[in-house]
């Protein structure tokens, strides 16, 4: 387990459903206990990440919202 | 009042009766209008990147959602009439109101794009990406003269009954129809 970002992604400017639908395919790039880094600009994703986290079983380890954009962390749990 | 196995054919009791719940979305898909298949697209490919298992059964004025653009369906007279006053591809549906002959649909895409939406091309290919099954209804293609070869998109499963239908929903947590 290491809290070192592995992978970064950009979801600026992406609205519902995107940027889960973009995550969902990027947290599949990581290592299991591994974590992955996102930027996001949709208000929607202070709702959405978190209980997408609660859905895949996923932890939500930061969400932070820094002056417009929203930034996040997730470690892949399985 | 009638009994349920004097209403359902016996595959269809068979189907829905006394099977695990699983962490599954079957959704009808009746609309075929631009909002409505938003819609659809929408939470399907949300439930999928959830990592639920997505079941989308497309029928009636909904198979427009999944036939290829710019083809025409139809083979009788009233068919092809039919397929001309009902263009379907998910590039000519337009909104469900304020369509306005077309110019609503322009509107709303505009829209839509600058605000950085998704388009239902791109719902489309991301339900593909996510491994979401469509089925088309066979009765209503029968209907409306779909050819099952020809007019749907290749990522399109073989036409279906109620019964495979039923089964899908009867193992699902979710189920909507849109």
């Amino acid at each position: 387990m290491s809290d070192t970002v592995i992978k970064s992604i950009d979801l600026k400017g992406l609205l519902c459903p995107m940027p889960i639908v973009k995550m969902a395919k990027a947290i599949k790039e990581v290592n299991v206990g591994e974590t992955l880094e996102a930027f996001a600009t949709d208000p929607g994703v202070m709702a959405d990440f978190p209980a997408w986290c609660r859905s895949t079983g996923n932890e939500l380890v930061t969400l932070e919202k820094q002056d417009k954009q929203f930034h996040f962390v997730v470690r892949r749990s399985k | 009042m009638a009994k349920p196995e004097e209403i359902f054919p016996e595959n269809v009791l068979k189907a829905i009766g006394g099977k695990a719940i699983k962490n599954k979305l079957s959704m009808v898909v009746l609309s075929g209008d631009l909002d409505k298949v938003m819609a659809a697209f929408i939470i399907a490919t949300g439930a999928a990147a959830s990592g639920m298992e997505v079941t989308m059964f497309f029928t009636f004025w909904g198979m427009k959602a999944i036939q290829k653009d710019g083809i025409l369906t139809g083979k009788s007279l009233f068919g092809r009439m039919l397929g001309l006053m009902n263009r379907g591809g998910l590039k000519a549906i337009g909104p469900s109101r304020l369509n306005m002959g077309g110019m609503g649909r322009w509107m709303f895409k505009l829209m839509m794009k600058q605000k950085g939406v998704a388009s239902l091309t791109e719902l489309y290919d991301s339900a593909v990406e996510l491994g979401i099954v469509m089925m088309p209804c066979q009765m209503s293609m029968d209907v409306m003269e779909y050819n099952p070869k020809t007019d749907f998109k290749p990522n399109v499963t073989e036409p279906v009954g109620v019964a495979k239908f039923l089964e899908e929903a009867a193992e699902s947590r979710v189920t909507l129809f849109i």
